[in-house]
């Protein structure tokens, strides 16, 4: 795994994330017929690539690394951008198609006011206080007593996943104030920027962009300090950890939590670029398919969820395009065979395959890695 | 019984005419034929309170307006110019100067009132509870009292006899007599749906200067206890709904969960998969189903009973082929097996979506499971959820019978509980997981037979049960039966009588928070194996 984050892989970090910063130079520095200018298109495609692959990456935190298997981040994703989302649907103003201040779906259900839960969300700074707050406080709850009676393993799993069941039928609902099974969509504007504006667009992916490097360092961060190792100890034997004298409880629960948050940054950031947020996103479908994108890419690696992120996203966007019936073969083959035949998944194998190559070419497997990293993020 | 009952009706359908020809008085014609028209109405409720197949005719004539008055006051039915006395049945030539006899709207109205009742008096007794059940629909019509007395006095049928008790009672409620009327609010204690409330209500009426509608004191008296008694029985029957739906929701999700018993249960294998093994049993109960269509035509009836064997065999194929191929490399890996089961099930769901289409395919009834039985006067228990409720009993008695006395349960529950001894004793432990789990999916492929008899039946069936089986056998306990049983038929229960208080999606968001809290309180289910070990 050092191999990953020698100084080559370092570098080769740094290189993908300029050439990603690169890209909305691209998009609008070049005229449209320009052989190098990256379409909108292109541009946003990344950008919600990066959404995911900064939930990935925070699963991997809790999944790679604390050895919780997680079936509901698709919860915590889905809470962010509804956070979020509130925000965007009182910026909309008196623009919906009812002429009203209140979102389309309240006209449409009769509403007179708000909700209280809608207080203050017309204020930018307090939805992203939300953002954080209320996926983390839900996380924080909820960990604390799954962990605290020690549920771990397949049970923990299992709960999550119908903790997500219950959280998408509740959102499903027309009275929650959530706009029902529509959501939110129809943004105008954010922070006085309109939405579609080419302008706002590069600033939310650079913002995307910022946030997956940071989060990127602050889990690498973490993972090595001492409470990292710690961490890994719960993964590998927490009966043995908890003979030492360390009690696993508040280990789980900080980056459990820490792991939401990050989870909800990345569907606050997804939903101004994707426009739309619906109860869909809870399916624990999806949450299950995040994992997916963390063992392909390998799990217990941060660098490789990322990777996962992009090619099962990429390949995702190119197989819905060009054989859409059989994406889901395509899906389910992924979920067996790399189960089955790259149990570390794509990072976690590049070593071991380092080891079979002649000398003079060793030292090189995490550049080949970053390099189909960047090779996603230009495609 | 039923077949002997039916050839005498039918005798006695043919005889009824000869018997009754000639049957109507003339004076009740001769009203038809003048102006008043309250007369006329009046007739018309006298001909058809005479109940004879004369009465119909006459009156489907009127209907038709084939009915013409003579000068000479007979009333004739003219039929593709053949003309019949009306009176006499006798065949006539069509006198000069006859009058068509014309129909307004009332007197249609009327007629065709008529006639509903009159199908009361018919042999079929299909017929007769259909007519019965309209006329249920109906506003009370205090004429019609005497039709129906004479069909009550008839009826052999106990649930209809029930319905025309309560039509007779309506009726009179709706009469000027006070002594008729305090007699029909009387009656209905015994026999009023809530549907009549709104009748009884508007007795015990206020006047806007306070004083009650109804000046008979007795009267409100009795229309009061009624009420009451009527709204006890209301509850009564909600409770004993509410009992009834969710045994059968808990025999519906036991049916889906216990397979995953044994696969989850008994091996620990975390099969995402199970939902499209319940899937795959519904898809060959359709399969059956279309094969009998196409050549047993005569026995469609009874495609279940060749559905049952196909459904549980196709199901343990494929579990077996599973295990084989991908579960077994996964042992002692159950996060793994947790994503490779997911995938197998996406690569299932879209290989059914292929073959068979994304739309839901049909699944019908066969004819003896339509239907139900009534019990407590109104409620009805549908025959198909009475036959999953007995069916849910017989798995469970197979799967126990199995697990327990014989000789591959022996060796099931030795591999489980000690892998390495029972090695040692010689069992090959291999081929009894993968028995194992083909038992699991087999069992599962009955569920889905089962559930495809209540439900829609798609690619996404088993998306929908799939949490639901988890929660059940975690509920139970893990490697319960006897806790699976009784977490499904809760589970059930909760729901159902959650359901009218909170609404569908609030009863299942309900209990899935409870199973949660539940679960962080007892990990091990209800049915905890006592014992200290860690890991």
């Amino acid at each position: 795994m050092n191999t990953l984050y020698n100084r080559r892989g370092w570098t080769l970090l740094a290189v993908c994330t300029l050439v990603a910063a690169l890209l909305p130079l691209l998009h609008l520095a070049l005229p449209a017929d320009h052989p190098l200018h990256v379409s909108g298109y292109a541009m946003g495609l990344v950008g919600k690539f990066m959404c995911y692959a900064l939930a990935a990456l925070a699963l991997d935190l809790v999944w790679g690394y604390t050895g919780i298997l997680s079936l509901g981040h698709g919860v915590f994703f889905a809470l962010g951008a509804y956070a979020h989302g509130m925000y965007l649907m009182r910026a909309i103003g008196r623009e919906g198609s009812y002429g009203s201040l209140l979102p389309d779906f309240m006209v449409f259900l009769d509403w007179k006011d708000y909700p209280w839960y809608w207080a203050f969300t017309n204020h930018f700074w307090y939805c992203m206080l939300l953002v954080v707050l209320v996926p983390g406080l839900l996380a924080f709850v909820f960990g604390y007593f799954a962990f605290r009676s020690r549920i771990k393993g397949v049970y923990f799993s299992i709960i999550t996943q119908a903790m997500t069941y219950a959280f998408m039928l509740l959102f499903f609902r027309n009275d929650t104030g959530f706009g029902g099974n529509n959501g939110f969509t129809d943004f105008k504007r954010i922070l006085g920027h309109a939405i579609t504006a080419p302008g706002t667009r590069v600033a939310l992916y650079l913002a995307t962009l910022a946030l997956l490097v940071g989060a990127l360092l602050l889990c690498r961060w973490i993972v090595r300090s001492k409470l990292g190792r710690v961490l890994q100890g719960v993964r590998d034997a927490e009966s043995r950890l908890m003979f030492i004298g360390y009690d696993p409880l508040a280990f789980k629960l900080f980056v459990w939590t820490l792991s939401a948050v990050l989870c909800a940054i990345a569907g606050a950031l997804y939903v101004p670029q994707v426009g739309i947020i619906n109860p869909s996103e809870m399916s624990p479908a999806n949450s299950i398919e995040m994992v997916v994108w963390v063992a392909i890419g390998g799990r217990g690696t941060l660098v490789g969820p990322i990777v996962g992120a992009f090619a099962v996203n990429g390949l995702k966007s190119w197989f819905t395009a060009a054989f859409p019936d059989l994406w889901l073969f395509a899906l389910g083959l992924l979920f067996i065979l790399v189960t089955l035949f790259l149990r570390k998944g794509i990072l976690g194998t590049l070593p071991e395959l380092a080891r079979l190559l002649p000398a003079r070419l060793r030292g090189k497997p995490a550049a080949a890695a970053a390099a189909a990293a960047a090779e996603e993020e230009t495609a | 019984m039923k077949h002997v009952l039916k050839q005498f009706l039918l005798a006695l359908a043919v005889c009824l005419p000869v018997v009754a020809n000639a049957a109507i008085d003339p004076a009740l014609l001769q009203p038809l034929a003048g102006d008043d028209p309250d007369a006329r109405v009046d007739a018309i409720a006298r001909i058809a309170a005479s109940g004879s197949p004369d009465a119909r005719k006459l009156l489907q004539a009127l209907l038709d307006e084939e009915l013409v008055a003579t000068p000479a006051g007979q009333i004739l039915i003219v039929h593709d110019s053949q003309a019949v006395d009306a009176a006499t049945g006798q065949a006539l030539p069509l006198p000069d100067g006859a009058d068509a006899i014309v129909v307004n709207n009332r007197l249609r109205g009327a007629t065709q009132a008529a006639l509903s009742g009159l199908a009361l008096l018919a042999p079929d007794k299909e017929q007769r509870l259909s007519a019965a059940r309209a006329l249920q629909g109906q506003d009370a019509d205090p004429a019609r009292a005497p039709l129906l007395r004479q069909a009550l006095a008839r009826e052999t049928d106990p649930d209809i006899q029930i319905i025309l008790r309560q039509l007779v009672a309506v009726a009179d409620l709706a009469a000027t007599d006070p002594v008729l009327r305090k007699a029909a609010v009387l009656a209905l204690a015994d026999s009023g749906t809530s549907a009549l409330k709104p009748q009884l209500q508007a007795i015990l009426a206020h006047k806007p200067d306070g004083s009650y509608m109804e000046a008979d004191e007795s009267l409100r008296v009795a229309a009061a206890t009624t009420l009451a008694a009527i709204e006890r029985r209301a509850t009564r029957n909600d409770i004993v709904a509410n009992l009834f739906y969710g045994v059968s929701l808990g025999s519906v999700l036991l049916l889906a969960a216990l397979g995953l018993a044994i696969t989850f249960g008994l091996m620990g294998i975390i099969n995402m998969a199970h939902g499209e093994l319940l899937m795959i049993g519904a898809y060959t109960t359709y399969v059956v189903q279309s094969l009998f269509r196409q050549y047993l035509p005569g026995a469609l009836d009874w495609y279940l009973a060749a559905a049952l064997p196909a459904g549980f065999v196709v199901a343990f194929a494929v579990g077996v082929l599973l295990e084989r191929s991908v579960i077994r490399w996964l042992y002692g890996r159950p996060l793994e097996t947790l994503l490779a089961t997911w995938g197998i099930s996406l690569v299932l769901m879209q290989t059914v979506r292929t073959v068979f289409g994304a739309q839901n395919v049909e699944v019908a009834n066969p004819a003896w499971m339509s239907g139900g039985v009534t019990v407590l006067g109104s409620l009805v228990l549908p025959y198909n959820r009475i036959a999953i409720i007995g069916f849910a009993v017989l798995v469970v008695a197979a799967v126990w019978l199995v697990l327990n006395k014989t000789r591959l349960g022996l060796f099931v529950r030795a591999v489980m509980q000690n892998r390495r001894m029972a090695d040692c004793v010689g069992v090959p432990t291999g081929r009894i997981d993968m028995l194992t789990f083909g038992l699991g999916s087999g069992i599962a492929g009955l569920g889905g037979v089962a559930l495809s008899q209540l439900g829609n039946v798609g690619p996404d069936l088993g998306q929908a049960y799939i949490v639901d089986s988890f929660m059940v056998v975690v509920l139970g306990g893990v490697g319960q039966l006897a806790g699976t049983v009784l977490g499904a038929l809760g589970l059930g229960e909760i729901n159902k009588f959650l359901e009218p208080l909170a609404g569908a999606v609030m009863a299942k968001i309900c209990i899935l928070v409870v199973i949660i809290v539940f679960i962080q309180r007892r990990p091990q289910g209800l049915f905890a194996l006592k014992g200290r070990s860690i890991e």
